[in-house]
């Protein structure tokens, strides 16, 4: 098992009507009115600051993602924000996930390519490459890719990307979207043929062809748990078998958001704030914004229509107790927390790669760290022989650190890694 | 009416044309929201032979097609190739919203296969002090608002349906969607893609209409299609928004019919 602390870097002090206020916390939140540079700055640092201690607390990996125009998390560039952590982490046995640059948005793609070979040269082969297809707010919305195009513009680019990283002699792309006459990348990743891709996915059957037809880890980002997300990874692990591929867990990677305390009622007085203000706050975008025409191809925009199942609840008519029932948030005490993700998640959705999140909506930093380390101490240990007597090889982790578990955990480090 | 599916582009984008009438040839364009055959059409058939094709990707059973055009250069073969098949040397144009740009489009493309063009509410222009509200951006109920004079009208209930059977709704939905984002894949995200330095080719003579309670592309675009088309004539219908023929069908079939069989410029 191979647990990452993951990081959205939101805007921790939204106004309380902020969702009356506002349209949009995506694409037409005024910076102005809601926003000052110094005190971003701020949160930058912070965000920072809590993944190099996760990394120092014994995480396997520090996840960062992409987004634009937006108060509920904003790294527009990723890497800016690997590069610090790459830096930071020497000599920890800590993977730099990169959840990561978004392919349709950067001009030439290559670009990604480049970065993601100058992150993993400076991590000394500890880069993980996320190679998402970015989110239709991103993507469409605010870096006006078209919708239709989306997709394959996606596709090229990834296809491009992998044989940039391994071709041995300079190549000539004459792509649809992209045209190169000579491509010749420098530098080139450490990892041989190339570094593990995970690429994130929201539930659209097409990506779980593409997952498994290009052999690589899909994770599914999502805010509403484990019980919200059985029957779409239950279609994942169905493509997995039809196309003939092993059920090797570490194919599928989650995110949950997680809180950690001394006591179940603990919990709630810590974090119940800073939940309701993710879920009211930091998802408060219309519905339209994500399902802009022509980016779900045919076949997906009829499976979803017509299914319903992913029809996403209200969530701005639940509450902190809500959201922990339903799981959208495990919270509680260690011994809650490890029995529901083991169970529920784990277990429950086939996962190996597990991200969680532990800085949620405005949880203040010197919370965030104590909630990083109570679970780096009573929870991840435990976790993290989860798939060890399958005897799976985690193929979508930086080979150096498949067998081994950073430092400072104590428990469990000895037997991780499966062979 | 009659129904024929016409392949083109070496077979590989089926374009479902309707047709009826006789009389002169007149094609009809539609816009963003795909292609019904409604009383205007109707109405037009009784002086003309009306074909109306749908968009590419548009034609049931045949979605995917869109992916096999790039951009407007290939759609405007694509609709040459099409009259081509329809045997029309020269025809008529009158294109509602996108259809209008594609319209003025292939007016500017060929302007001596162009015999008389009427214009919609088209698009294809953008001015920042008047911004088009992007349609493809609207839940359904704003959309019905927004794109009718009158939201609660026969008209908008044709294009939307009722409420009741959620497989029509899914239906619906899943049309319209459909016919926004293959529509939408040649003016994302901003309707301004370059007419405006093709348009002073066209010869043919022009009407435009335009639907005075338009909350989508307001009136005021129409400017930019006069002043830019030598003669064009402008004219404003009552009691519409975005889609005046089909919320003042007789109106506007009398209006485009009349403009058709008229020698004036």
């Amino acid at each position: 098992m191979k647990i990452s602390a993951f990081h959205l870097m939101p805007h921790r002090e939204l106004p309380d009507d902020f969702d009356k206020r506002y349209e949009s916390v995506w694409v037409t939140p005024p910076w102005w009115e809601l926003a000052d540079a110094r005190r971003v700055g701020q949160y930058y640092n912070w965000t920072l600051d809590e993944l190099l201690y996760a990394a120092r607390a014994g995480f396997d990996g520090v996840c960062t993602n992409e987004h634009h125009q937006n108060a509920y998390g904003f790294m527009p560039s990723p890497n800016l924000m690997g590069s610090v952590l790459a830096r930071g982490t020497q000599g920890l046995d800590v993977a730099i996930v990169q959840m990561g640059a978004t392919l349709p948005t950067s001009n030439p793609p290559i670009r990604v390519a480049e970065e993601y070979a100058m992150l993993d040269c400076i991590s000394g082969g500890r880069l993980v490459a996320g190679l998402p297809l970015g989110s239709p707010m991103d993507v469409n919305l605010c870096y006006g890719i078209t919708p239709m195009e989306h997709r394959e513009r996606y596709r090229e680019a990834f296809a491009l990307t992998l044989k940039a990283w391994q071709a041995r002699e300079i190549f000539a792309w004459n792509g649809r979207y992209y045209q190169l006459a000579n491509v010749n990348l420098w530098p080139r990743p450490i990892q041989q043929p190339h570094p593990p891709v995970w690429v994130p996915g929201s539930g659209s059957v097409s990506t779980f062809d593409f997952a498994v037809d290009n052999d690589v880890c899909y994770c599914f980002l999502s805010y509403s748990g484990a019980k919200a997300a059985t029957t779409m990874m239950q279609g994942y692990w169905k493509v997995v078998a039809d196309k003939g591929r092993e059920p090797n867990p570490y194919r599928a990677g989650f995110l949950q958001l997680v809180a950690v305390a001394e006591t179940d009622a603990r919990a709630e007085e810590l974090y119940a704030r800073h939940v309701e203000y993710f879920y009211h706050k930091c998802l408060h975008w219309p519905l339209e914004y994500g399902s802009p025409p022509g980016n779900q191809d045919y076949r997906s925009l009829l499976s979803s229509v017509k299914s319903n199942v992913r029809r996403a609840e209200d969530a701005k008519k639940l509450r902190y107790r809500d959201f922990v029932e339903k799981g959208y948030v495990i919270a509680g005490s260690p011994a809650t927390v490890r029995q529901r993700i083991r169970e529920e998640v784990i277990k429950g959705l086939r996962v190996g790669n597990l991200m969680v999140l532990l800085q949620i909506g405005s949880m203040p930093h010197e919370l965030t760290l104590q909630n990083i380390d109570l679970f780096a101490r009573e929870v991840l240990p435990d976790l993290r022989s989860t798939w060890d007597d399958e005897g799976w090889v985690n193929h979508w982790w930086p080979e150096r650190l498949r067998a081994t578990a950073p430092a400072l955990t104590g428990a469990g480090a000895a037997a991780a890694g499966g062979q | 009416m009659t129904e024929q599916t016409v392949a083109v582009w070496q077979g590989k984008i089926r374009m479902r044309v309707l047709s009826e009438g006789r009389g002169p040839a007149v094609v009809f364009l539609h816009g963003p929201w795909g292609l019904a055959w409604d009383p205007f059409l109707d109405e037009l058939a009784r002086r003309y032979t009306v074909y109306a094709p749908e968009h590419p990707g548009t034609t049931p059973e045949a979605p995917d097609d869109v992916y096999h055009l790039d951009g407007l250069w290939d759609l405007v073969f694509c609709y040459q190739e099409l009259l081509d098949a329809l045997g029309l040397d020269s025809a008529m144009l009158v294109g509602h919203s996108f259809g209008g740009m594609v319209a003025c489009e292939l007016a500017a493309a060929d302007p001596r296969r162009t015999r008389r063009l009427a214009l919609i509410d088209p698009i294809g222009f953008w001015r920042d002090g008047d911004r088009i509200t992007n349609w493809m951006m609207l839940s359904q109920a704003k959309l019905r608002d927004a794109l009718f004079h009158d939201g609660g009208g026969e008209a908008a209930q044709r294009m939307f349906g009722g409420t009741d059977d959620p497989d029509a709704v899914a239906a619906t939905r899943v049309r319209l969607m459909w016919a926004m984002g293959a529509t939408g894949k040649f003016i994302w995200p901003i309707p301004d893609k370059g007419l405006k330095k093709r348009i002073h080719r066209i010869t043919a003579p022009t009407l435009v209409l335009w639907g005075k309670d338009d909350r989508l592309v307001p009136a005021v675009y129409a400017d930019e299609f006069s002043r830019r088309i030598p003669g064009a004539r402008v004219q404003l219908v009552e009691g519409a928004g975005h889609a005046p023929q089909l919320e003042q069908a007789e109106k506007v079939a009398r209006m485009v019919g009349d403009f058709f069989a008229s020698s004036d410029r």
